[in-house]
């Protein structure tokens, strides 16, 4: 696990939208001086992708998992933080390297009856990237990656509409669509959860063979455990727009520290009446992401909340000292393997007051 | 991609070098999917006997637009005069078609006018009127709608204010406004018509594209690289295509309809023939009290008919843009 073998860097990235958008509202906004209210979608979300490697991001509807996978192949400007692909910054990247990271960075929708353009032929749908990046022999390409998705032969799906397939079909043409250009790495939002329960295994067999014979790395982006567990070499799982815990897939499924990830594992439902697990069920709602709670944004619904420091300080993601694996956690349960002391901070923080955690979280203009 | 060729991992790899006698002929496979998708809409479209028989009588009023000059039998804005004396008619002629021994079809108009010609000519003037009336509304409206959709934000304010404004104008004082100014021609209430008409296509193109736009196909070609043009024209455009040629066939109607009503309360162009302009005379003649209804009933019938043929057909688009309703 060398450094030089990591593909794509991913540090401190932040997606905020606006809420409130239209140009009345902004105008009375500027009128009376206030301050626009944000969406914080991906709030600072720090990992590495390396080469080869499948990353899953887990958690629940609306934890920002989508978003951080949109930022990942630039369907978003980040608000801040940044990317770092073959260690250049994309933020600082000339049109030529975007051109060239466009290639490289391909991205595989949830639904495949939305993700595939009605009008087109599965032959334009599959030859359209290439077409845009000036790749020569399209035919013979768009033939072999229709063909590696194991629609065979490929000539008979070249004139036909994406309403002629059925379901599997079509989330095999968006693979091929994604293969085509050759990519480096891949985002795979939700990939198989509109499919039939019968068409999963197909296709997830095809996802597994991509990685394998691609040499991809892979993000997947699912709120299925079980289907990550098969599928990833290493988990994250986020929760309100940060992750709260990373780390190598058998290590968090069996071994989950931060209560979230352990109440996560456990609403999974095991297909073995006789086995007792202990339920951890979580109380309440996913909190506020417009108005951001001080401290841990869990704290609300954590069966193990510990009073003050979990309310006023952030924990941050780190390597944590009594938990002995290579495993990341953002929880004040455990004590910090880098000397990080949160209670030196509550102090702190209860003499300087709560102003210093506005000016820190004022996103720039989006 | 220069590393997966190193480590031989790409399926893509002995593709790379030559191209390959293989590629299909792009322009052949285009034609021929065009062909296909409009052999198929116009078997949709002709599927229900309405709007056969709404083509049937669109083409018929097209030929005789066409041919005019060799329908007609006379010049639609020459007086006509009585007998050998040359006396200009009193009142008006009966229609030879009821039996009067006058040898006009359709009799004449007070002013001395062939009424026969004068329908045969003003066939003219609303076929015009509402094809170039319909393409430029079609056309800036989709244009407008998919750039205000697409690029959202300031553009999609402006434009949006803009025909927000083009809203607040009433039709009939805008028209008399630019006619007065312009001045009475009929190209000048086309122009009229377009600027008032082309708003309503703009607001519902740019309701589309912005759902559009949403749509994970348009983000996978922005993943795949693709340009704001390449989407535009693309992937937008395809999509809200039906719809254009939808209002671009209701926009024939609604524009014939409108210049009729414009030349009937007066400000129609004294020297062309439109079934407007004919109404107007009659009104003015007041030929409804003196029951020369062969004056105004003819004209009113040709507006009627092309009118609904119109919205039949765009009806009958309707359910190809639209497969619910079928």
């Amino acid at each position: 696990m060398s450094d030089d073998d990591v593909l794509l860097e991913v540090d401190n990235l932040k997606k905020h939208f606006k809420v409130n958008e239209g140009w009345i509202a902004s105008l009375l906004q500027s009128v009376s001086g206030g301050e626009p209210d944000y969406v914080h979608a991906v709030d600072g979300v720090s990992f590495e992708l390396r080469e080869g490697e499948t990353l899953g991001l887990a958690g629940e509807s609306g934890c920002g998992k989508t978003t951080t996978g949109m930022s990942l192949v630039k369907l978003h400007e980040p608000t801040a933080g940044d990317i770092e692909y073959d260690d250049k910054r994309l933020s600082e990247a000339s049109d030529a390297e975007l051109k060239e990271f466009r290639q490289n960075a391909q991205m595989i929708f949830q639904d495949p009856f939305e993700s595939l353009n009605p009008r087109m032929t599965v032959y334009d749908i599959v030859a359209e990237p290439l077409r845009i990046h000036d790749i020569r022999n399209e035919t013979a390409r768009v033939q072999r990656a229709l063909e590696f998705a194991e629609l065979e032969p490929a000539e008979q799906y070249f004139d036909q509409y994406p309403h002629e397939l059925s379901g599997g079909q079509r989330q095999r043409v968006a693979i091929a669509r994604a293969l085509v250009l050759d990519p480096d790495f891949i985002v795979a939002d939700e990939p198989v959860s509109m499919l039939d329960v019968s068409l999963r295994a197909g296709v997830l067999s095809l996802l597994d063979r991509m990685t394998e014979e691609f040499g991809l790395s892979v993000v997947y982006i699912s709120h299925d455990l079980s289907l990550l567990r098969h599928m990833c070499d290493r988990l994250a799982i986020m929760y309100m727009g940060k992750i709260v815990e990373k780390g190598p897939t058998d290590q968090i499924i069996e071994n989950p520290q931060h209560p979230y990830t352990q109440a996560l594992i456990n609403a999974v439902p095991v297909p073995d009446p006789d086995v007792g697990r202990e339920r951890v069920e979580l109380q309440g709602e996913v909190g506020d992401v417009i108005d951001i709670p001080t401290g841990c944004r869990f704290k609300d619904r954590c069966p193990k909340h510990m009073g003050e420091v979990c309310d006023k300080v952030v924990p941050p993601l780190e390597q944590k000292a009594d938990v002995d694996a290579d495993q990341d956690i953002a929880c004040h349960l455990f004590e910090s393997a880098e000397g990080y002391d949160p209670y030196e901070e509550l102090e702190g923080r209860s003499a300087a007051s709560d102003a210093s955690d506005d000016t820190e979280s004022a996103p720039a203009d989006d | 991609m220069a590393q997966e060729e190193q480590t031989g991992r790409s399926i893509f790899t002995d593709l790379d070098d030559g191209t390959s006698d293989e590629e299909i002929n792009k322009w052949q496979r285009t034609f021929r999917l065009w062909r296909e998708t409009l052999r198929d809409h116009w078997g949709k479209l002709t599927d229900e006997l309405s709007v056969k028989l709404s083509l049937i009588t669109v083409a018929a009023f097209v030929l005789i637009g066409i041919f005019a000059p060799f329908i007609a039998t006379h010049e639609p804005l020459t007086r006509q005069y009585q007998g050998e004396a040359e006396i200009l008619i009193d009142k008006w002629a009966e229609p030879s078609i009821l039996g009067a021994d006058s040898g006009y079809i359709l009799g004449t108009t007070a002013e001395g006018f062939d009424i026969f010609s004068q329908l045969v000519y003003g066939t003219r003037a609303a076929l015009m009127v509402g094809l170039i009336a319909a393409v430029f509304t079609a056309g800036i409206g989709t244009l407008v709608g998919l750039v205000a959709g697409y690029y959202g934000g300031k553009v999609d304010d402006a434009l949006m204010r803009l025909v927000d404004f083009l809203y607040g104008m009433p039709l009939l004082p805008t028209v008399i406004v630019l006619v007065a100014v312009l001045g009475p021609n009929l190209w000048n209430i086309i122009f009229a018509l377009i600027i008032l008409q082309w708003r309503s296509t703009a607001r519902v193109i740019r309701s589309q594209s912005l759902s559009l736009r949403e749509r994970p196909f348009v983000k996978a070609a922005e993943v795949a690289g693709a340009g704001d043009w390449h989407i535009i024209s693309r992937h937008l455009a395809p999509n809200v295509l039906p719809l254009t040629f939808l209002y671009g066939s209701f926009g024939i109607a609604w524009a014939i309809l409108a210049e009729a009503g414009v030349s009937f309360i007066g400000l129609g162009d004294p020297n062309t023939v439109s079934w407007g302009t004919m109404l107007q005379a009659s009104r003015a003649y007041s030929a409804l009290q003196f029951g020369a209804w062969w004056w105004f009933v003819p004209p009113g019938i040709c507006i009627g008919l092309l009118v609904i043929s119109g919205f039949l057909i765009g009806r009958g688009y309707e359910e190809i843009t639209n497969p619910k309703l079928q």
